[in-house]
């Protein structure tokens, strides 16, 4: 019998990018939630390098990175591909993922989270950032075509996540006006049957984002 | 009807050396675009609007951005002397550690270059414990590879070359051969590995390139 246990917090959209990728191939796992103040002996011990979530332990074997973590789902079960087949679709939809990572959204982080100009700044590239998923969206159901795939999973902070931090902050980057196609995008993702059982309820985020951005908070760091 | 393959790149960019050496070793012919980073060409700019950097590969006209990117779709595109590892947890783990190179290993090594003072001592400490894990991937084995060399020894093949002209730059010891002996050893196998050796540029040319980057910061004045 196969042993799969996920390490994980629900409000990261790391973690949640994972139990995505698990649940679109039918895997059973065991889900350890862990506490990112207090960081358990076996997270630390499969992850010594990083310290973080999430982590997936198969057979014993630890593996972290999220998007690491999903190539790695996606070879070892069957059932709906996660990644193209075709190796040039592979690499745009890798080289998506890493641009929604490296890029767009660590820009949208810094824009709700770093105060002054530095905040400002981060506004700016988000904006910029943000013109190049508006234009390759148009046209598209998901980012995967007619089904969600890899990009889509791994675009769940730009889908859900930014969309609540916007309304704590009172920013107005994301907009329909500026980008009606990713909006149109995020309409369907947010309310696809699949996507909206691995989001995490919308007040209790905001409750958890909202006490980190208490007046006098010099910036949020993402736990994860 | 013949494939067409190119490549763009700089002559010094380590990033771009990492396509060269994966496509010597799937022996593949390609055409090579010589880019002037002060000057970008259209084409490069049409093929990487987002980044606008090298290398780009453009296969049959379709463009791929992104070095750790394009080293996987060579993989996947053209099967003999495979780069990553066939087992699904082995190649899981050469991703990881190519991640861990990029993010942290490249940052705090260039950190430690850059940098002075307290911020320079900081960055060589991140260094040490960086290196240390490194070390640890290299037991028993002559390459990241295993007995040849793969995806991940091009992943951090710029160490290779790189740690010894920072070094004679800035006097600073980045990795000591008593601390880190397969690393050390690493470095050296890689080197001079027959198909990678006569792969590297000039070292005249980046030293003086290196320190060039390096006099602005230099330059910053410590409150």
């Amino acid at each position: 019998m196969e042993e799969v246990k996920l390490f994980g917090s629900s409000y990261s959209p790391f973690s949640r990018r994972v139990e995505m990728a698990l649940k679109l191939k039918g895997v059973e796992y065991e889900f350890i939630e862990e506490d990112l103040s207090n960081k358990s002996p076996l997270l630390l011990k499969y992850n010594p390098i990083h310290k973080k979530i999430p982590v997936l332990l198969h057979n014993g074997k630890p593996i972290a990175e999220s998007s690491v973590i999903i190539e790695y789902i996606d070879e070892t079960w069957e059932g709906p591909s996660i990644l193209p087949k075709d190796p040039y679709e592979r690499a745009m939809a890798r080289f998506w993922v890493k641009f929604i990572d490296e890029k767009c959204s660590a820009a949208m982080w810094k824009a709700f989270a770093s105060p002054g100009e530095e905040g400002e700044k981060a506004k700016e590239e988000a904006a910029q950032l943000l013109k190049f998923l508006e234009e390759e969206i148009k046209g598209k159901k998901f980012f995967g075509g007619e089904n969600i795939g890899l990009v889509d999973i791994s675009a769940n902070f730009i889908g859900y996540w930014f969309g609540i931090l916007q309304e704590i902050a009172g920013l107005e980057i994301l907009t329909k006006e500026k980008y009606p196609n990713l909006c149109k995008w995020i309409d369907g993702y947010i309310n696809d049957n699949f996507v909206k059982d691995n989001l995490p309820a919308k007040d209790k985020m905001t409750e958890a984002f909202k006490a980190l951005a208490q007046p006098g908070f010099s910036g949020y760091k993402p736990k994860v | 009807m013949a494939e067409e393959l190119k490549l763009f790149r700089t002559w010094s960019s380590p990033f771009s050396l990492r396509i060269v050496q994966a496509l010597k070793i799937k022996g593949l012919e390609y055409d090579t675009v010589l880019e002037d980073l002060s000057n970008k060409s259209d084409s490069l700019l049409k093929y990487n609007p987002i980044h606008k950097k090298v290398p780009i590969l453009v296969h049959n006209g379709k463009p791929i951005c992104e070095s750790l990117v394009i080293l996987e779709y060579i993989d996947e595109t053209w099967k003999q002397n495979p780069l990553l590892p066939q087992d699904p947890y082995e190649k899981a783990m050469a991703r990881f550690w190519a991640k861990f190179g990029e993010e942290k290993v490249l940052v705090s090594i260039w950190s430690a270059f850059t940098s002075q003072g307290k911020e320079q001592e900081e960055a060589l400490a991140t260094t040490a414990n960086n290196l240390k894990f490194i070390e640890e991937q290299l037991k028993g084995k002559k390459f990241f590879g295993g007995e040849i060399i793969g995806y991940l020894d091009l992943a951090f093949g710029w160490m290779a070359n790189l740690v010894s002209i920072f070094e004679e730059i800035s006097n600073l010891k980045l990795v000591d051969a008593e601390l880190l002996p397969l690393l050390s050893t690493w470095m050296d196998n890689f080197s001079n590995d027959p198909v990678i050796k006569e792969l590297w540029p000039p070292r005249d040319r980046m030293v003086e390139k290196f320190k060039a980057m390096r006099e602005p910061y230099l330059n910053k004045v410590i409150v």
